[in-house]
């Protein structure tokens, strides 16, 4: 079980590491948000590899969080995109 | 046996954020890149927080972990169709090889008001009779 759980935290860090390519070089602003969710989505999902590899279900409050948090600064971005604020992308 | 399936629920998760992110490293435009990493994602969020049920098997924990599947399964459209809405407003390019964009000519990007395609003198004079559907 604990390399099944290895072999998943590794293929999941390579998943954060090609989403944050594209926050790098995502040509506007909607590609990196969009990148920053997927961000977020992947956390969630190592936070509950955590929780079943340390045995503490505490962790899936902490994955709760994090995916409201994600979903709340897409929704953030979104607005900040439609009203037209200052970009720099 | 429980633990050959939650082995498999936990790589086949991984294995789709993966494919999330190769999705929106090598799809060329927002909207397919968004059509990689809602789907995929949401899919491998929902495989390991099973996972985690089954590991668990407590009837909070369980609870805990279906609230997680159905606010991913709640939010990620969501969140697809308000960055769609801003990447379309604000004017990111479409794919070269894209077939067709309906909302191109009836969408007045200034104004933001959307044309039905019957926008006709007779159409403008027109009183509402009796016998019209609501």
């Amino acid at each position: 079980m604990d390399t099944v759980i290895l072999i998943s935290q590794v293929i999941m860090s390579l998943a954060l590491i090609f989403t944050f390519v594209r926050v790098v070089r995502g040509p506007s602003l909607p590609d990196r948000v969009v990148a920053l969710e997927l961000f977020s989505t992947t956390v969630v999902g190592l936070v509950g590899v955590y929780a079943i590899k340390s045995d503490v279900a505490s962790f899936l409050d902490a994955a709760i969080v994090i995916a409201l948090m994600g979903f709340l600064a897409a929704i953030a971005f979104a607005r900040f995109l439609e009203r037209g604020g200052p970009r720099d992308d | 046996m429980i633990d050959f399936i939650k082995g498999a629920l936990i790589i086949g998760g991984a294995l789709f954020i993966l494919l999330a992110s190769v999705g929106l490293l090598r799809l060329p435009d927002l909207l397919t890149r968004m059509h990689a990493t809602t789907k995929a994602a949401a899919l491998g969020v929902i495989l390991i927080m099973l996972a985690a049920a089954m590991h668990f098997a407590e009837v909070g924990i369980v609870a805990r972990s279906f609230a997680i599947i159905v606010f991913i399964l709640m939010t990620a459209p969501v969140a697809a169709h308000v960055i769609g809405r801003a990447g379309y407003f604000v004017g990111s390019k479409l794919w070269s090889g894209t077939v067709k964009d309906e909302l191109r000519p009836n969408y007045d990007p200034l104004t933001h008001e959307l044309k039905s395609g019957l926008e006709t003198q007779e159409n403008a004079k027109r009183q509402p009779r009796e016998t019209d559907p609501d």
